[in-house]
């Protein structure tokens, strides 16, 4: 990046970690941030999505709804999350293929299943072998964003079911008294006043994403851990910049910047809090009407 | 808006994936990027080593377009089987059970000595902790081979840091990996005897792929006019042995 980089075994201390901490490599570690940021962007809103649908599927008045709602969320609690991304990955991958296959060589004669391995024919092959190798990175890492969206979603959905129900009977029987019908109720009244209840929760749920986002790791795509063990490990001089192994200070770094990030969370977390509090019939609802009377 | 958006970046997925088909001959080449000098990632953040030159030199020999994929090695060949990528060129070892799963090219690295490399000297092998890499050859020959105890890191860079941490007391692995750690660091030192595990590297294929008789003729070739040889003095020292 810098001139004097050219020959780094000649550089003082300062210099040299100048020129390393602007190498090529590291240029892909501080991208793999983004993937960090960009997976949240995804999935959170995702995730919102999936769990106000199994809420408001858990309070209809449908059974069959009711119990795809509720078989989802506590099916979903109730498995640890790394079982669901380590299978939940592998069957979606295996399910489109398994679906594609069906569709594309219907007469194709071999079992799938041959003993660890599933093979399907060529042009069943999710992504296809001859797409670019940027296919196979958007491929997996939407796989990742669906997995961590049905994750989230549940406890999204249970998070909101509870809100839901927090929001004053009274409020809901004003509505009926006024005429209004289920639809109208939950849209106008439910809906805009349960968001106060539904915060405190969601932002924890924000939080324990944010932590989740290392597994990452695990599904093999290159994100802000594998970097930072490819790069802290120690290198010989065949590399232009060797060390010892540097893991302790890389992993220290990843520390620092999700505590950095879960705080500057929190701070707007506590902001948007205030702000939703304002004209509601809660306690800091009613805290801030007072004041300011 | 938002469709017309979504159908425009439809289109453009699929616009590349045809492209691609149209090629046709895009080989993708599945590597660790972890094993210096067979294969790595430099400090540009690109893969390089002995196999990154050797691999791009066979595409152009057999006028293929190949298309470099990291992965990492402990599912190596699940990924390869189930078609990931097309080649394994990560310096793997050709042996039987390997085989019985998928199909090896002839040998481009003749066979050479795993070392064991330890802190100390005194180290009797029956009853020792050895490090080494999950599913390597060198791992099942601890456990089956030898009444030492095997620990198992995913990368190579783990067993020897386990060595220099203590928790084993030697790292077993290729020569060519650990003699280049050794040479720069005092604390370690090569010992026991050394052992010939493998049957050579090879580029390992899906079976029956019709790519095995394409590179094994661009490896033939490389044989023939001395570059292969070159190249394995370049990246592994004079005293490697050749073809």
């Amino acid at each position: 990046m810098f001139e004097y980089c050219s020959d780094p075994d000649t550089l003082s201390t300062l210099n040299w970690f100048s020129c390393y901490l602007t190498n090529g490599a590291h240029f892909r570690f501080y991208q793999s941030f983004l993937t960090v940021f960009a997976l949240l962007a995804v999935t959170a809103p995702i995730s919102l999505a999936f769990g106000f649908a199994a809420a408001a599927a858990s309070r209809s008045h449908v059974a069959p709804f009711r119990w795809v709602g509720k078989g989802y969320t506590a099916m979903v609690r109730g498995v640890p999350d790394i079982v669901f991304f380590l299978f939940f990955v592998l069957v979606l991958d295996q399910g489109i293929e398994y679906l594609r296959h069906i569709v594309t060589c219907p007469d194709w004669d071999e079992p799938i299943r041959q003993g660890a391995n599933f093979l399907v024919c060529d042009a069943a092959r999710t992504p296809q072998s001859t797409s670019p190798q940027w296919v196979h990175e958007v491929y997996n890492f939407a796989l990742a964003v669906f997995t961590y969206a049905i994750v989230f979603g549940a406890f999204c959905g249970n998070v909101l079911f509870g809100a839901m129900r927090a929001v004053p009977r009274a409020q809901l029987e004003t509505a009926e008294a006024y005429g209004m019908t289920r639809r109208q109720t939950f849209w106008r009244i439910l809906v805009p006043q349960m968001w106060i209840y539904a915060l405190p929760g969601l932002s924890n749920i924000w939080m324990i994403l944010i932590k989740a986002t290392p597994l990452l790791f695990l599904l093999g795509i290159e994100d802000v851990v594998y970097w930072a063990r490819e790069l802290g490990g120690s290198r010989t001089s065949a590399y232009q910049y060797p060390h010892p192994d540097w893991r302790f200070w890389y992993f220290l770094g990843l520390l620092v910047f999700y505590l950095s990030f879960t705080r500057v969370s929190e701070i707007v977390l506590a902001r948007l809090t205030r702000k939703l509090s304002h004209g509601q019939a809660t306690m800091a609802g009613e805290d801030m009407r007072k004041a300011a009377a | 808006m938002k469709k017309l958006i979504l159908t425009a970046a439809l289109v453009g997925l699929t616009a590349g994936a045809a492209f691609a088909e149209a090629h046709g001959n895009v080989v993708r080449m599945g590597t660790e990027g972890a094993y210096p000098p067979y294969n790595f990632i430099n400090d540009d953040g690109e893969i390089d080593g002995f196999e990154r030159v050797l691999g791009d030199e066979l595409c152009a020999r057999a006028e293929l377009t190949c298309e470099w994929v990291l992965n990492d090695w402990d599912s190596i060949i699940p990924n390869l089987t189930s078609g990931n990528y097309d080649t394994i060129i990560a310096g793997m070892n050709f042996n039987a059970e390997r085989d019985e799963v998928i199909d090896f090219t002839q040998a481009y690295i003749p066979p050479s000595d795993s070392l064991f490399v330890g802190l100390s000297d005194d180290v009797e092998l029956d009853g020792a902790v050895i490090a080494a890499q999950t599913n390597t050859i060198q791992a099942s020959y601890i456990a089956s081979e030898t009444g030492a105890t095997l620990i198992e890191f995913a990368t190579p860079d783990e067993t020897v840091a386990a060595v220099r941490n203590g928790e084993a007391d030697a790292v077993f692995a290729d020569g060519d990996y650990l003699l280049p750690i050794v040479a720069e660091d005092a604390d370690l030192m090569v010992i026991l005897d050394p052992v010939q595990v493998g049957g050579g590297v090879a580029m390992g294929l899906r079976e029956g792929d019709e790519l095995i008789a394409v590179f094994d003729e661009a490896i033939t070739s490389m044989k023939e006019d001395g570059t292969l040889n070159a190249l394995l003095l370049e990246w592994f020292g004079e005293e490697t042995p050749t073809w």
